[in-house]
């Protein structure tokens, strides 16, 4: 074996090369701005007033978090609002593949239809959604309210919280959908025909043989769900922003850019959500090494 | 029977759920009175709003969104590219850490950042710059492109790859052509994906990019939404800022969700 061969295969710098301006550009764009935040979360850091000097004061914005009743509100929210969406959205996006796993008249249309939603811009669909569905005086809801004999709700005022969890939902079930559907179309014809074979019935075949196979697949869906739908800012700038609707990044914003300026308090609280998100992170994380590591041993 | 009126129920399901897309695609057509009274189906088509929406600023933060957005998609292609082939085809040693790395980085909140990101662009004068969301958007969808990129390359037999080796192609040879050829279309998927989460982001937009260079997202919030119940002339402008990304998703739709899941499962 020739010498420069040797180096080749071996797990020299010329392997890792082509990773490192990738791995370099994530590390200091999104790994800088948290040292800022850990050092800025333990000063009295006030940036609308000058005159107040900008103090190392310790642990003090964590302490005040804790009797901080909105910043528990916003968490609370933050939960809620995830947890609701992201089940309601794997629970239509079911039905949705299971309906469209068949063959029938149109069925590639049919699938285009549903994923169109996921591919409008939030701030589109919100506005759409407010405006065109939700609203009392031009709203499509409200309309055929009227026309049943009920009076109008201004949905978005009352119902802040529902208005954009529907919303979410509306934008989040084409993307499960595609994900289960991936998933029911990998499942093996000959399992299923055993199945029928054995005298098994749709629905025993469907809780014992196709949900746990389409176990990964709802873990995956899971887990992107929740990294991208505990982050909303969009839908509820544009639907309704009220002390129901508020989560922790709209909360963040609006303690620190979004008016207050109160940079040392804020960096607290997005600190107390980079803890969280660890946390959330390592059980995902774990999720994501089983799907990973069952990849492999396949 | 039974399968006529299954299939009858998901059209029409469907036909439900992708009406408010189509509703407001209706209403750009009416005048801002038949938008503004009752829901109607059937009326005198005008392009009277799409006219306004042209002789608005739009057009002005159309391109700006598309040159932030095809300059961060360039260059999250460029480093997620390599990136991937270290993971997947000449895998590092420890290439699963990595990969984990690259998607840990998607779970830390957005909104933990935006804090120093913002003073640090202050500092840099990089506020309401077209540079600073090139750089965040990079940020953004790097893992995502990483992520997909190292299932599509999966996807490639390594016997392809060995037979050519073995036939004396150079390493430039081996992935210009056997290895693009193959991934070709999840490049363009990718590409794709990183195009449609940049057009429509708005949160770094407007902590950052309000003033100069706004992108599509700002404008229509600022632009129409905050100026009242113009349904018609909001219809008209969504329709403008949604259109070139339904168009490429509807495209791109089955390659997409592969290269998603792919990555996890087989």
């Amino acid at each position: 074996m020739k010498f420069k061969e040797k180096w080749l295969s071996s797990d020299g710098w010329y392997r890792r090369g082509p990773i490192l301006p990738a791995f370099i550009f994530l590390l200091v764009v999104t790994q800088i701005p948290f040292l800022f935040s850990i050092y800025y979360s333990l000063t009295s850091w006030k940036a609308n007033q000058v005159r107040i000097p900008r103090e190392f004061i310790g642990i003090q914005n964590y302490i005040d978090l804790f009797d901080d009743r909105f910043f528990k509100s916003a968490a609370w929210i933050s939960i809620t609002m995830t947890v609701s969406a992201v089940l309601l959205s794997i629970l239509l996006g079911i039905i949705f593949a299971l309906l469209l796993d068949r063959k029938f008249f149109g069925q590639g249309i049919v699938r285009t239809l549903i994923i169109t939603p996921f591919l409008v811009m939030p701030v589109v669909a919100a506005l759409v959604w407010k405006n065109q569905f939700l609203g009392a005086n031009f709203g499509i809801l409200n309309w055929l309210l009227e026309l049943f004999g009920f009076d109008t709700i201004e949905f978005a005022s009352k119902q802040p919280f529902w208005s954009i969890v529907a919303v979410l939902v509306w934008q989040w079930t084409p993307f499960m959908m595609l994900i289960i559907l991936a998933g029911l179309q990998s499942q093996s014809d000959s399992v299923l025909e055993a199945a029928k074979v054995d005298g098994a019935n749709k629905r025993s075949t469907f809780f014992q043989i196709t949900l746990p196979h389409l176990r990964p697949y709802l873990e995956l869906g899971v887990l992107l769900g929740v990294i991208y739908l505990s982050q909303v800012f969009d839908h509820i700038s544009v639907i309704r922003v009220s002390s129901k609707s508020k989560n922790v990044p709209y909360y963040v914003f609006e303690r620190s850019i979004g008016g207050g300026w109160e940079f040392g308090q804020a960096s607290a609280y997005s600190i107390v959500v980079v803890i969280a998100s660890i946390i959330i992170a390592t059980f995902g994380l774990r999720v994501l090494s089983g799907l990973i590591a069952d990849n492999e041993g396949a | 029977m039974k399968k006529f009126l299954l299939s009858l129920s998901t059209w029409v399901l469907a036909i439900l759920f992708f009406f408010p897309v189509f509703w407001m695609f209706l209403n750009s057509f009416k005048t801002d009175f038949d938008a503004s009274t009752d829901p109607k189906l059937f009326f005198s088509p005008t392009l009277e709003q799409f006219r306004e929406v042209i002789d608005s600023k739009f057009w002005e933060a159309f391109a700006s969104s598309f040159f932030i957005v095809i300059v961060s998609t360039i260059i999250v292609m460029l480093l997620a590219v390599p990136a991937a082939y270290a993971l997947s085809i000449k895998p590092i040693p420890k290439w699963r850490d990595m990969l984990f790395f690259f998607i840990s980085t998607k779970f830390l909140p957005i909104v933990a950042g935006i804090l120093p990101i913002y003073i640090l662009a202050d500092a840099l004068s990089l506020l309401n710059s077209r540079t600073v969301l090139i750089i965040l958007y990079t940020a953004m969808n790097l893992p995502l492109a990483v992520w997909m990129l190292n299932s599509f390359f999966r996807e490639v037999p390594k016997e392809l790859i060995e037979a050519a080796r073995i036939d004396g192609a150079s390493i430039r040879s081996q992935i210009t052509s056997v290895i693009l050829p193959i991934v070709a279309p999840g490049l363009a998927a990718t590409a794709l994906l990183c195009f449609i989460f940049a057009w429509n982001e708005f949160f770094f937009a407007l902590q950052l990019n309000v003033n100069d260079y706004q992108t599509v997202p700002i404008w229509v919030k600022g632009a129409v939404d905050e100026r009242g119940n113009f349904i018609a002339e909001l219809s008209a402008a969504s329709t403008l800022a949604t259109m070139p990304v339904i168009i490429a998703g509807w495209f791109a739709q089955k390659k997409m969700i592969r290269g998603l899941s792919m990555g996890a499962i087989k």
